[in-house]
C-alpha cells in the first residue's frame, strides 16, 4: 500500500505526527514532545528517500502518480505526482525540518509542543505544495502553510513580531487570492478541469496570458520575494525565531520560484517570453540594489535576509532567460541557498541565544571566545559569497554562464554579486568575529556545544558535497528541465 | 380538489412541529416547577423527530405541490429544512446552560423557538405569496420576542425595539411589493406569476417597482447593506443564545426565500434583480469588512462579519444560474455551521454574571486554555476563508460561479475584500495567541457542551475529504426545483 501512496505518506506522516506532538500537552512533558518531533522528522526523511532511489531519471514525466476523486461537483481531485525539480525540493524540506528540530532542542522553552507541531505540520504542507498536480489541492496546501508560519513568528518571535507576522500574512494572502481567481479562470477555459496538465494544454490569447501571468506573478513574486514586493521579508525574518527564519529562507522562498516553474512558464509561455524583460530587470535590481542595501545593515539577520533576496534574484534571472544551463543553475541555486541561508540564520541564532542581540556593534572578537563556531561561520560566509568548492558557487556560476549565452550585459551586471556578496558577508563576519574582544558579554561567551556542532557539521558537509560533486543533483533535474523548456517554448496563441 | 390526505402527508413535519409546540406550551405549565428539564428535552425530541419526518417525506419524482399549489416540497426544501432543524437542535444544546444561568429558562423560550422553526419551514416550502408572508411573519414575530426575552436588560429591550420597528417596515415593503406584482400579473401564486412575467415587457414599470420593493424587503430580512442597520444592534444587545439562533438557521431560510421569490417567481426579470444584487453585494462586502475592523466587541464584530458574508453569499445568487444557486446554498450552509461554532464558543467562554463579549476578554487564551484557543482560531480561519477550513471552499464556490458568468471584476473585488476581512479575523487570532492574558482565572465549561462544540469546530476541517459530497447535495437539491 505504501508503495502506491509514497507521496501521501510523506505529506500526512509529519502532519499526523505534528498532531501527536500537540497531544503531548503542556510544557511539563516538553522532553517527550521533543523526542516525538525528532522521531517524526527523521521518519519523514526516511519516507522521502525511496522517492529518490525509485526515481526514473530518464523521463521528464511526472512520477509517483496518485489520483483520487475529491470534489466531483467542481472536478477537483486529490492528485499528486512529482518530477525531478519537485523531488529535490521535497528532500530539502525533509532535511531542513530535522535541522530545525535539532536546533530548537534547548532554545525553545515555552509552549514546546506547539512549536514542534507547527514545524511538522508545515513540513507536510510544504511537501504537499511540491507534489500537488491539481491546482486547488496546490492552493489548499499553499495557503494552509500560512497558518503555522503566522503562529511561529507571532508566538516565538522578537519584539516587533506582531506587526511582522500580520504583514507577512496579508501580503501573501493578497497575492494568493489573485492567483485563485486566475486558477478558476483557467478551470473554466480548460473545460472544467483543475488538473495542471489540462491547464498546460489550453489555448490562450496573449491578453489573457498577460492577465494570468500577472495574477500568478503577484502570488509568486511576493513569496520569492522579488523587488519591489520584498519588504515583508526583512521584517518577518528579523522577528521570526531562528527555526522560523530557516524554514522561511530555505523552503518557503523556494515556493515562489517553484510556482514560476509550475505555473507561469508552462501555462503562459507567450506572456513569459514577452514579459521576460521585466522579470530580468527586476531580478538584476534585486541582485545589485538589494546587495547594496545589505551592505548598509547593522542587524545581522536583516543583512542575511537582504542577501536572501539578492540570491533569489539569481533564481528568477535564471528561469526567465529560457536557457537550459541557466534554468538548471537556478534550481541548483534554490537548493544551495536552502543550505547556506539556513546555516547562516542558525549561526546568528547561536549568537542570539547567548547574547540576545543581533546588532553587529554589540559583538566583536567572538573568534577569541568561540573558535569552533568562528570556523563554521567562516565556511558558511564564504559559501554565501559564492566561493568555488561550495554549493553557492555552482548555482551562481551556471546561471551566469547561461545568461552570458543569451546576453553578456545581463551576465556582467549579475556578476557584480560575486563582489558585492563577498563585501557584505565578509564585512559582517569581520565586524562580528574578528578583532579584539569588545566587551564583557563577548568575553563570557561559551563555544558551541555538541548539538550545535552536529547540525552545523551536517550543513557544512551538504554544502561541500553539493559544491564539489553536483552531479547527483543535476542528473535528477536534466529531463525535467528539458520538459519544462519544451512547454515554455511552445506557443499557445 | 386533490386528495387531502396526500396533501397533509407532504406537510407532516410542519404539522408535527406545530402540534408539539402547543403540547410543550401546555406541559410546561405542569412541569415548570418540579421538572424544568422536561420542556427542553421535549423540544429536542421534536427537532430530532421533525428531522426524521423530513427525511421520510421525500415526494416521488423529487418535487410535489399541495394545498392548491400553496405549498411545495422539493429537494431544496428538504435540504433546507434538514439544515434548519439540525442547526436549531445544536443551538439549543449550546444555549441550555446559558439560559439556565441567566434565568431565561422558561417554557415560552422553547415554544417561541419551535414557532420560529415552523415559520422557517413554511417559508421554505412556500409557493404562494401568502404562504411566504405567513411563514416570514411567524418567524419574525417569534424572533422579536426572543430578543426581548431578557426583560431586565436595557440593551436587549432596545435591540428588540429596533428589530421590531425595522422588521415591521421590511414586512411592509415586502407586502407593498407583492401587492404591486399582484396588480401587474393578477396572481399571488409564484408559478403563475413566473409564467405571466414571461409574456410581459421586461421594463413594465409596475413590475419593476414591485420587484424593487421585494428586493428591499428581502434585503432587510437578510441584513445586507444598505438595509443592515438592525444587525449590529441585535447581535450586540440580544442574549447570546438568541443571537446564536438568529445567526444560523434563519440564514438558511432566507436563502430559500430568495430562491422562491426571486429565482422562481422573477426568473424573467433575472437581469434586473441580478444588477440590484451586484450593488447590494459590493456594499455589503465593503461595509461589513471595513466596519468590522474598528470593533472592540466580539459580537458586534461578528455582526459586521455576517453582513460581509451575506454579501459573498449573494455573489452566487446574482450569477443567476443553477451553478450559482447551488454555490450560494453551499455557502450559506457552511456559513451557518461556522457561525454556530463562533457563537457557541462565546457562550462557552461566558459564565453567570460575565459575558465574554469584548475582544480583550480573549487575550492570551492560549495560555489559559490552549484547546479553546485552538477552536476559536480555527473558526476565525474558516470565517476568513483560509484553507484547509471549509470556509475556503464556500468562497471558492461562489467565486467560481462569478467567473463562470464572466464577472471577473466582481470576483477581483470580492477577493480584495476577503483580504481586508482576513485582517480582523487575524486580529482575534493575534489576541488569542500573542497577547498576555489579563486574568489567570481558569476557563471552565460543561464537558458535554465542550464535546459537542469541539466536534462542531473540528468538523470545519475534518470534513475536507467529504466536502464534495455536501456540494453534490446542494447541486441535486437545486436541480429538483421547478
Amino acid at each position: 500500500m505504501f508503495e502506491a501512496n509514497q507521496l501521501s505518506l510523506a505529506i500526512w506522516l509529519p502532519i499526523i505526527g505534528g498532531i501527536a506532538v500537540l497531544a503531548t500537552g503542556n510544557d511539563q512533558r516538553a522532553a517527550l514532545a521533543r523526542i516525538v518531533a525528532l522521531v517524526v522528522s527523521i521518519a519523514t526523511l526516511l519516507v522521502t528517500l525511496p522517492l529518490y532511489s525509485g526515481f526514473e531519471k530518464a523521463t521528464g514525466d511526472m512520477q509517483f502518480i496518485e489520483h483520487y476523486q475529491w470534489i466531483p461537483a467542481l472536478n477537483i481531485n486529490y492528485s499528486l505526482a512529482i518530477d525531478g525539480i519537485a523531488l529535490l525540493l521535497i528532500l530539502l524540506t525533509a532535511f531542513t525540518t530535522i535541522i530545525v528540530v535539532i536546533s530548537a532542542w534547548q532554545v525553545i522553552q515555552e509552549k514546546v509542543a506547539q512549536y514542534f507541531a507547527a514545524f511538522l505540520i508545515m513540513e507536510g504542507l510544504m511537501i504537499g505544495v511540491f507534489s500537488a498536480t491539481d491546482a486547488i489541492l496546490f492552493y489548499v496546501f499553499w495557503e494552509a502553510m500560512l497558518i503555522p508560519m503566522f503562529l511561529i513568528i507571532g508566538i516565538w518571535g522578537g519584539p516587533n513580531r506582531i506587526y511582522a507576522t500580520i504583514k507577512f500574512f496579508l501580503y501573501t494572502l493578497l497575492g494568493s487570492l489573485l492567483m485563485l481567481v486566475a486558477l478558476i479562470y483557467l478551470y473554466i477555459k480548460s473545460g472544467n478541469s483543475f488538473a495542471l496538465a489540462d491547464m498546460y494544454a489550453v489555448k490562450l490569447s496573449l491578453t489573457e496570458q498577460i492577465w494570468l501571468f500577472s495574477a500568478f506573478f503577484m502570488a509568486f513574486a511576493v513569496k520569492i520575494p522579488m523587488f519591489p514586493v520584498h519588504t515583508w521579508l526583512p521584517d518577518a525574518h528579523v522577528e521570526a525565531p531562528a527555526g522560523g527564519s530557516v524554514v522561511l529562507a530555505a523552503i518557503m522562498l523556494k515556493m515562489g520560484a517553484y510556482g514560476f516553474i509550475r505555473f507561469n512558464l508552462p501555462i503562459t509561455p507567450d506572456a513569459s517570453h514577452s514579459l521576460s524583460g521585466v522579470i530580468i530587470v527586476l531580478s538584476l535590481i534585486a541582485i545589485v540594489y538589494i546587495s547594496m542595501v545589505a551592505l548598509a545593515q547593522t542587524d545581522m539577520k536583516r543583512l542575511i535576509a537582504y542577501s536572501s533576496i539578492a540570491h533569489m534574484g539569481f533564481v528568477t534571472l535564471g528561469l526567465f532567460v529560457f536557457n537550459k544551463m541557466a534554468v538548471e543553475g537556478a534550481i541548483i541555486q534554490m537548493i544551495s541557498h536552502g543550505f547556506i541561508s539556513g546555516a547562516m540564520f542558525l549561526c546568528v541564532g547561536v549568537l542570539y541565544d547567548r547574547m540576545h542581540t543581533r546588532t553587529m556593534s554589540d559583538y566583536g572578537g567572538v573568534a577569541n571566545t568561540m573558535p569552533k563556531f568562528a570556523a563554521f561561520m567562516m565556511f558558511f560566509a564564504m559559501a554565501n559569497a559564492g566561493l568555488p568548492g561550495t554549493s553557492g558557487f555552482v548555482g551562481e556560476f551556471l546561471v551566469i554562464l547561461g545568461v552570458f549565452q543569451v546576453n553578456p550585459w545581463y551576465a556582467i551586471i549579475a556578476g557584480t554579486t560575486l563582489i558585492l556578496g563577498a563585501a557584505y558577508t565578509l564585512w559582517m563576519y569581520k565586524r562580528v568575529i574578528f578583532g579584539a574582544v569588545s566587551n564583557d558579554n563577548v568575553k563570557a561567551l561559551m563555544d558551541i556545544n555538541n548539538r550545535e556542532g552536529f547540525y552545523l557539521l551536517i550543513l557544512t558537509l551538504s554544502v561541500l558535497l553539493m559544491g564539489l560533486w553536483p552531479a547527483p543533483f543535476l542528473e535528477i533535474i536534466h529531463t525535467s528541465v528539458d520538459k519544462l523548456l519544451t512547454l515554455a517554448a511552445v506557443t499557445k496563441l | 380538489m386533490n386528495n387531502i390526505f396526500a396533501d397533509i402527508q407532504l406537510a407532516t413535519p410542519e404539522i408535527f412541529v406545530f402540534s408539539m409546540a402547543c403540547i410543550i406550551l401546555l406541559v410546561d405549565r405542569f412541569t415548570h416547577e418540579r421538572m424544568p428539564k422536561v420542556s427542553f428535552l421535549l423540544t429536542q425530541f421534536t427537532l430530532l423527530a421533525g428531522l426524521f419526518l423530513v427525511f421520510t417525506t421525500v415526494p416521488e419524482g423529487g418535487s410535489a405541490r399541495a394545498f392548491n399549489d400553496m405549498f411545495v416540497l422539493d429537494g431544496m426544501a428538504t435540504l433546507s429544512k434538514q439544515a434548519v432543524l439540525f442547526l436549531t437542535f445544536i443551538v439549543l444544546i449550546y444555549s441550555y446552560s446559558y439560559i439556565t444561568e441567566r434565568k431565561m429558562y422558561r417554557g415560552e423560550y422553547f415554544v417561541l423557538i419551535l414557532n420560529a422553526v415552523l415559520g422557517m419551514m413554511v417559508m421554505i416550502s412556500a409557493s404562494h405569496f401568502l404562504t411566504v408572508y405567513i411563514g416570514l411573519e411567524l418567524l419574525s414575530l417569534s424572533l422579536y420576542t426572543l430578543v426581548a426575552m431578557n426583560r431586565d436588560s436595557d440593551l436587549a429591550t432596545e435591540a428588540a425595539m429596533k428589530y421590531f420597528v425595522l422588521g415591521a417596515l421590511a414586512s411592509g415593503m415586502l407586502l407593498y411589493g407583492m401587492s404591486m406584482i399582484y396588480g401587474a400579473t393578477g396572481s399571488l401564486d409564484i408559478e403563475t406569476i413566473r409564467d405571466a412575467i414571461q409574456g410581459m415587457e421586461s421594463d413594465d414599470v409596475m413590475l419593476i417597482l414591485g420587484l424593487v420593493f421585494i428586493v428591499v424587503g428581502i434585503g432587510f430580512k437578510l441584513g445586507v447593506v444598505p438595509f443592515h442597520m438592525w444587525i449590529p444592534a441585535i447581535y450586540q444587545g440580544a442574549p447570546t443564545s438568541v443571537v446564536l439562533f438568529i445567526g444560523t438557521a434563519p440564514k438558511v431560510a432566507a436563502f430559500a426565500l430568495i430562491m422562491r421569490l426571486l429565482v422562481d417567481g422573477f426568473q424573467g426579470l433575472a437581469v434586473s434583480w441580478s444588477d440590484m444584487l451586484v450593488i447590494i453585494a459590493i456594499l455589503s462586502m465593503a461595509t461589513g469588512n471595513l466596519l468590522a475592523i474598528v470593533q472592540t466587541n466580539l459580537k458586534r464584530m461578528l455582526a459586521f462579519s455576517t453582513i460581509s458574508h451575506m454579501g459573498y453569499f449573494l455573489l452566487g445568487i446574482l450569477s443567476a444560474n443553477p451553478n450559482g444557486y447551488s454555490a450560494s446554498f453551499f455557502y450559506i450552509i457552511i456559513y451557518s455551521f461556522t457561525s454556530l461554532a463562533a457563537f457557541g464558543l462565546i457562550i462557552m467562554m461566558s459564565r453567570a454574571g460575565f459575558e465574554a463579549e469584548e475582544i480583550s476578554d480573549y487575550k492570551g487564551l492560549n495560555k489559559r486554555h490552549p484547546w479553546f484557543a485552538f477552536l476559536v482560531a480555527l473558526v476565525m480561519f474558516s470565517m476568513a476563508g483560509i484553507p484547509p477550513t471549509v470556509g475556503f471552499f464556500a468562497k471558492l464556490s461562489v467565486i467560481q460561479a462569478l467567473i463562470d458568468v464572466e464577472m471577473y471584476w466582481l470576483a477581483v473585488v470580492a477577493v480584495l475584500f476577503a483580504v481586508i476581512g482576513a485582517y480582523y479575523y487575524l486580529r482575534i487570532v493575534k489576541t488569542l495567541y500573542f497577547d498576555k492574558p489579563e486574568t489567570s482565572e481558569p476557563v471552565t465549561a460543561k464537558p458535554g457542551m465542550q464535546f459537542v462544540l469541539s466536534v462542531n469546530v473540528i468538523a470545519l476541517i475534518i470534513i475536507m475529504p467529504w466536502i464534495g459530497v455536501i456540494m453534490d447535495f446542494c447541486r441535486n437539491a437545486i436541480s429538483t426545483m421547478g
